[in-house]
């Protein structure tokens, strides 16, 4: 129904955000969405001929710190926010998939 | 049917820094959980990272080791997706431009050498540690944050034995850059493996399958080989490989499929906005070129040629850097070669296998071992009363101090044995005539009987030949 982005893509971008779309949101979504992205392409009749790509947008280069540890001692006020908490870990509901470790 | 086998293996890495890669709270492992955390590390809003530089030094420092090439102008990029062990929803890594590129490790089995090319390095953040129990999982971040690198080998390994052969080259270069313990047993060093078989002569490589659950070097191998098999045989029956993430299966040594891989993944990577480019000069790569400890296989190749030691001792004594330097120093110290290798490969590796622990943590140094071996090849003492020696030096005692004050030294002067050696020969007529008919054992047991006199303590190359002479007078 739309050019720049189809239903199909919009359920896996809204899967991959965790996202619950139903099929009566669907074409809402997308048309939206399609909007957007139709704001974003006048950005492409700018003429970036001869321009670097850029990763960064301020001019700071190289801020890094020395390799000291500094412990805030922030573990109790941290679990006090958390939502679930035992024996000083975060308690989250069971994880079944074992994609951990996929860095 | 032939087949050729094509393994790509990634491997990360935890440095050993003392802080986090973008956030100062401390790398220390077993402490209370979350103890090592800050709102950095649990990505609350409105927190701000910053780079340790250390990480950066010790990251060109592994490219350099590894002869990569080193990005000048690197980036961070985020890599997004969502689980309870990362808590910002993404990992801040790099994709678009890694700390380093191109590289190699040289590789030896079945006594041909092989480069194995590396096709990047980059540096990143760690997740934290999940445990399971029925109705919950428990989150740790202390390791949120820890610094990683992870190295991709380029598709040149061929074979289950090359793969376990560059796993131990790797292991040892990085070890000797001293940036990590790597040790697969205790998590700093993982392994992801990926393989694919093909007819030979067929341009476009086979299905890919993913191995995790690999333990060990070993089980890396293993893995490999039953899935090595597991796709010819599939490929023969004219079957499909599919592509998958599969699970070593320790007991039964067989792989076990986890899950179906449809399309790729989508992590949907962009540049880290909140972290300013690096900008890499050639003045700070050439001061940590200066740093760099000089390599394993350098090491290997002065130890045959320059100290005259075996191959097989070069390789024992370059496992780790600890060992390799230990070794050095003993050499400076004034040991000779051949018989330190030999007590660093005996007693001490049995002592460290004793007692479940590495060189460093002992109390034996370089100066104690490489005294004792003096001691040993100027005839001070006998290899052994070097026994008694060795224990002392395990609870740090000076072998020199140690060997006068027992009264082991032993006995060499012959103005002092000789005496000995006269009222032996004259207490015994028979012996003597013995050995003048030429029966050897004779002079066995004038050499026991000089050894009674002096407890044990005369030298007894120097006792046979006074005793020869005396009687062949």
């Amino acid at each position: 129904m739309t050019e720049k982005i189809s239903e199909d893509q919009v359920k896996h971008v809204a899967e991959l955000a965790k996202l619950k779309i139903n099929a009566d949101q669907l074409p809402y979504f997308t048309t939206q969405l399609d909007q957007i992205i139709g704001l974003f392409e006048t950005l492409s009749k700018v003429d970036t001929d001869g321009v670097e790509p850029t990763s960064s947008v301020t001019d700071q280069i190289n801020v890094m710190r020395e390799d000291i540890a500094d412990n805030w001692n922030q573990r109790q006020a941290l679990l006090d926010n958390a939502p679930d908490t035992q024996d000083g870990y975060i308690r989250v509901p069971v994880i079944i998939d074992e994609s951990e470790d996929n860095n | 049917m032939n087949f050729e086998t094509t393994i790509g293996l990634e491997v990360h890495v935890e440095l050993k820094t003392h802080s986090k890669i973008f956030s100062p709270s401390p790398v220390e492992f077993g402490d209370q959980p979350n103890s090592n955390t800050n709102v950095i590390d649990w990505g609350y809003p409105g927190v701000l990272p910053t780079t340790n530089k250390g990480v950066v030094h010790d990251g060109i420092m592994a490219g350099l080791a590894l002869h990569a090439q080193i990005q000048k102008h690197p980036h961070f990029d985020r890599k997004n997706y969502f689980y309870p062990d990362n808590p910002k929803a993404y990992q801040i890594t790099q994709a678009e431009t890694p700390i380093a590129h191109d590289g190699w490790v040289e590789i030896e089995v079945d006594d041909k050498k092989k480069k194995i090319g590396i096709a990047e390095m980059h540096i990143e953040e760690d997740a934290g540690k999940n445990s399971h129990a029925t109705r919950y999982s428990y989150v740790d971040l202390n390791r949120q944050g820890t610094p990683l690198i992870e190295i991709v080998s380029k598709p040149d390994i061929s074979s289950p034995d090359e793969a376990y052969a560059y796993l131990e080259q790797l292991r040892q270069v990085i070890q000797f850059t001293g940036i990590s313990d790597v040790k697969m047993e205790e998590g700093s060093m993982r392994v992801d493996v990926n393989i694919s078989v093909r007819p030979v002569g067929q341009k476009e490589f086979g299905t890919k399958t993913e191995l995790k659950n690999l333990n060990s070097f070993n089980y890396v191998r293993k893995g490999l080989a039953f899935e090595e098999q597991r796709h010819q045989r599939v490929l023969m029956s004219g079957g499909k490989i599919a592509q998958e993430t599969r699970r070593f299966d320790e007991v039964s040594g067989q792989t076990i499929l986890m899950r179906t891989k449809e399309g790729s993944d989508d992590y949907r990577y962009f540049p880290e906005p909140d972290l300013p480019v690096l900008n890499i000069s050639q003045n700070w790569i050439d001061s940590i070129k200066q740093e760099l400890p000089e390599p394993p296989a350098k090491r290997r190749q002065r130890y045959v040629d320059e100290l005259g030691i075996t191959d097989y001792d070069a390789m024992v004594l370059t496992q780790t850097k600890e060992m390799s330097d230990f070794y050095d120093q003993m050499i400076k110290d004034g040991a000779d070669p051949k018989l330190a290798a030999n007590y660093l490969q005996g007693n001490v590796n049995e002592f460290l296998n004793d007692n479940q622990v590495e060189l460093q943590d002992t109390k034996i140094t370089p100066e104690h071992l490489a005294t004792m071996i003096k001691l040993i090849t100027d005839g001070t003492i006998s290899s052994k009363m070097a026994k008694k020696v060795f224990k002392a030096i395990t609870n740090g005692e000076e072998p020199k101090k140690f060997v006068e004050e027992k009264g082991m030294v032993q006995l060499s002067d012959p103005a002092k044995l000789q005496p000995i050696i006269d009222d032996v020969v004259a207490a015994n007529p028979q012996s003597v005539e013995d050995f003048h008919n030429g029966k050897d054992r004779a002079i066995g047991f004038l050499v026991g009987q000089i050894m009674k006199q002096t407890h044990g303590k005369a030298n007894p190359q120097v006792v046979n030949k006074l005793l020869k002479e005396s009687m062949s007078k």
